[in-house]
C-alpha cells in the first residue's frame, strides 16, 4: 500500500549530515578536513609497512620525513627554498605589474578587450614546457630563463582574470558616479578600482599558486639549485623519497602563500565583512 | 505656477531607438510631458515599456535619439548636480561607510569641510540613520541602504530627484515605511521628484500625477491626476477616492499587458526583447 500524500508531506523534517547546502555543525567540518589526509597517510603507511609495494615505487611516510630532515640538516632545503621562492616572487611579480593595468584596461574600454582578448585567450593555452627552447635562446641559462618561464606561465590567465574582475563591477555604480558630477578617470579609479579590488586580490591568491605549480618546469633546463631542481635530478637516481619529499614541500609552500594572501585580503578589505 | 515659467523638466517629442543585434529597435516612440517644480510624478507601465529608458534620458546618462529635454528651459545635455538618481540596487561603495557614502556626493560641492560634515548629518538624521554614520554598508538592511542612497542622491541639494523602482527590492512593511520617509523628505525637501514603479498603490499613495506608460513602442497612455489631500497616511490606501484612481491606473496597465501578450504570442521571437 502506498502512504497516504498527506503522511508523505508531513514526514519529519530529516536532520543528518548529508542534506542539500545544510550547515553542519563547525566541529564535523573540520574533523572531515582532518580526516581524509590523516586516512590516506594511514592507507599509505599501512602499504607500505606491509611490503605490499616496493619501496622504490612508493617509499614510506617515514622515509619521506626522513629525506626531508636530511636536506634540512644538510642546508640544502633552506637555501632550495630561497632560490625557487626568489624566482617565483620575480616571475609572479613581473606578470602581476603588467598584468593588472592590462586587465583594468580590457575590462574598462572596449577597444582594449577587442585589441588584446583575442590574442591573449589563444596564447595562454600554449603549453609553456614547449617554449622553454625559445626562452633559453631570448633569457640565456641563467635566472632570467626560469623568471621569464614563470612569467609566462602566469601573465596570460592573470590578465584575464583581472579583466574580468573589473567587468564585474556593478554598472549602477559607475551610473551613480555618473550622476555625482564625476569624470570618466575619477570613476574608474575611485569607484571601478575600489569595487574590483577584493575580486583582484582574489585572482592574485590564485594566479600565485599557479605560479608554484610550475616552478618544475621553470627549473627543467641549466639549474643547479631549487625545489624543482632537486625533483629533476632525484629521477636520474630514482630517488622517490626526494621526488616525494620536494613535491609535497612545493605543495606545503603554495599552501603557505595561499593562506597569507587570505589573511592580507581579510585585513585590506574589512569593509567587507569577515567570512560568513 | 505662473503659466510663463518654464516647467522644471520638459520632455518634448523624445525617441529613443537602440541598436539591438545590428537591427534598430525603438523603445521609445514619442513622449511629451512637462514636469512643474516640487511636484511628485509617478511612471508606471508593463515592464519594457522604457521607464528606466526615460528616466535615464532625464538623467543624462542616455541621449535622446529625436527630441529634447529640458531642465528650467536649459537642455540637459548630460548628467548634473541638478539632478539626483536612486536606483533599485542599492549601489553603495561598499568600501565607504554611511558618512563616507553620503560625502562621497559633495566631493565636487564648493562647500567648505565644516559645512560638508553638517550637511552629512542632516541628511543621516533625515533619513533616520543617525548611530550608523560609520558602519559599512555590509552591515545594513535592504530599507537602511536605500535609505543611504536617497540621502547621497540629496545631499548636494538637487532640485529634481529620480528614482527607478527604488524600494522594488524591499519587503512590504519597510517599503510602506520607506515611502512615508520620502513623502516626508520630499516636503522638507522641496524638490521634484520623477519616480518609476511597479506599484500601483505606490505610485497613488505619492504621485500628484500618475502616468500610465504604453509599451512597445513607449508613449504616455494616460496621466491621472491624484487629488487627494496631503500629508497622507497609510489610511488613505482604502479610501474610495483613491480605490477609484486605482481602478482606473489599473484597466489602462492591463489594457497595455494584454496588447503585449498578444503581440508576444503571434511574434514569439520578439518575445525575448
Ligand atoms: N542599452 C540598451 N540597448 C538595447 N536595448 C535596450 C537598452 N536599454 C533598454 N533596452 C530595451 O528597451 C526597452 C525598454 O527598456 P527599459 O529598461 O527602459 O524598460 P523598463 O520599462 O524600465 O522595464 P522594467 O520595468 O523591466 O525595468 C526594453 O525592451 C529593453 O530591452
Ligand atoms: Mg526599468
Amino acid at each position: 500500500m502506498n502512504p497516504s500524500p498527506e503522511a508523505a508531506a508531513n514526514r519529519p523534517r530529516r536532520r543528518g549530515l548529508l542534506r542539500l547546502r545544510q550547515e553542519i555543525p563547525r566541529p564535523v567540518f573540520i574533523a572531515a578536513g582532518w580526516a581524509v589526509p590523516l586516512v590516506l597517510l594511514l592507507l599509505w603507511w599501512a602499504v607500505t609497512a606491509s611490503g605490499l609495494v616496493q619501496k622504490l615505487f612508493l617509499p614510506s611516510p617515514g622515509a619521506i620525513l626522513a629525506e626531508g630532515w636530511r636536506q634540512l640538516s644538510e642546508g640544502i632545503l633552506l637555501h632550495d627554498a630561497a632560490i625557487s621562492t626568489y624566482r617565483i616572487l620575480l616571475g609572479w611579480s613581473a606578470a602581476t605589474l603588467i598584468a593588472v593595468p592590462v586587465g583594468i584596461l580590457m575590462g574598462t574600454y572596449r577597444l582594449a578587450e577587442g585589441a588584446l582578448e583575442p590574442f591573449i585567450s589563444t596564447v595562454r593555452y600554449m603549453p609553456v614546457v614547449a617554449l622553454i627552447p625559445l626562452t633559453i635562446l631570448w633569457a640565456g641559462i641563467g635566472d632570467a630563463q626560469k623568471i621569464l618561464i614563470l612569467f609566462i606561465a602566469t601573465f596570460f590567465s592573470q590578465a584575464l582574470m583581472v579583466m574580468d574582475n573589473v567587468k564585474g563591477v556593478d554598472g549602477a555604480l559607475i551610473r551613480t558616479g555618473q550622476t555625482l558630477g564625476f569624470t570618466e578617470g575619477e570613476i574608474l579609479r575611485r569607484i571601478v578600482l575600489p569595487a574590483a579590488a577584493p575580486g583582484i586580490w582574489d585572482t592574485l591568491r590564485i594566479t600565485v599558486g599557479w605560479t608554484w605549480t610550475y616552478l618544475v618546469v621553470a627549473e627543467l633546463v641549466a639549474a643547479n639549485e631549487g625545489l624543482g631542481r632537486r625533483i629533476m635530478d632525484a629521477q636520474r637516481y630514482l630517488a622517490t623519497d626526494t621526488i616525494l619529499w620536494g613535491t609535497l614541500f612545493i605543495g606545503i609552500l603554495g599552501l603557505v602563500t595561499d593562506l597569507a594572501f587570505k589573511r592580507m585580503g581579510q585585513r585590506l578589505f574589512r569593509w567587507k565583512g569577515g567570512p560568513k | 505656477m505662473s503659466p510663463t515659467s518654464p516647467p522644471r523638466v520638459a520632455i518634448s517629442g523624445v525617441k529613443k531607438v537602440f541598436t539591438v543585434n545590428g537591427a534598430p529597435f525603438t523603445a521609445i516612440e514619442k513622449i511629451d510631458l512637462d514636469i512643474q517644480p516640487n511636484e511628485f510624478v509617478a511612471v508606471v507601465g508593463t515592464s519594457g515599456c522604457g521607464k528606466s529608458t526615460l528616466l535615464n534620458m532625464v538623467g543624462g546618462l542616455e541621449e535622446p535619439s529625436l527630441g529634447q529635454i529640458t531642465i528650467d528651459g536649459r537642455p540637459v545635455t548630460g548628467p548634473g548636480r541638478d539632478r539626483g538618481f536612486v536606483f533599485q540596487s542599492y549601489s553603495l561603495f561598499e568600501w565607504m561607510t554611511v558618512a563616507g557614502n553620503i560625502r562621497f556626493a559633495l566631493e565636487k560641492s564648493k562647500l567648505s569641510p565644516a559645512e560638508k560634515t553638517e550637511a552629512v548629518a542632516e541628511l543621516i538624521q533625515a533619513v533616520g540613520l543617525r548611530g550608523f554614520e560609520n558602519a559599512w554598508p555590509h552591515q545594513l538592511s535592504g530599507g537602511m541602504k536605500q535609505r543611504v542612497a536617497i540621502a547621497r542622491a540629496l545631499v548636494y541639494r538637487p532640485s529634481i530627484l529620480l528614482m527607478d523602482e527604488p524600494f522594488g527590492a524591499l519587503d512590504a512593511q519597510t517599503r510602506g515605511l520607506m515611502q512615508e520617509l520620502l513623502l516626508k523628505i520630499w516636503e522638507d525637501h522641496k524638490v521634484t521628484v520623477i519616480f518609476i514603479t511597479h506599484d500601483v498603490d505606490e505610485a497613488i499613495f505619492l504621485a500628484d500625477r500618475v502616468v500610465v506608460l504604453a509599451s512597445r513602442p513607449g508613449l504616455v497612455k494616460s496621466v491621472h491626476a491624484v487629488d487627494l489631500p496631503r500629508p497622507r497616511s497609510p489610511d488613505l490606501l482604502t479610501d474610495p477616492a483613491f480605490m477609484a484612481i486605482k481602478r482606473k491606473v489599473l484597466a489602462d496597465i492591463r489594457e497595455e499587458s494584454l496588447k503585449v501578450m498578444a503581440q508576444d504570442l503571434s511574434s514569439p521571437k520578439l518575445a525575448k526583447d
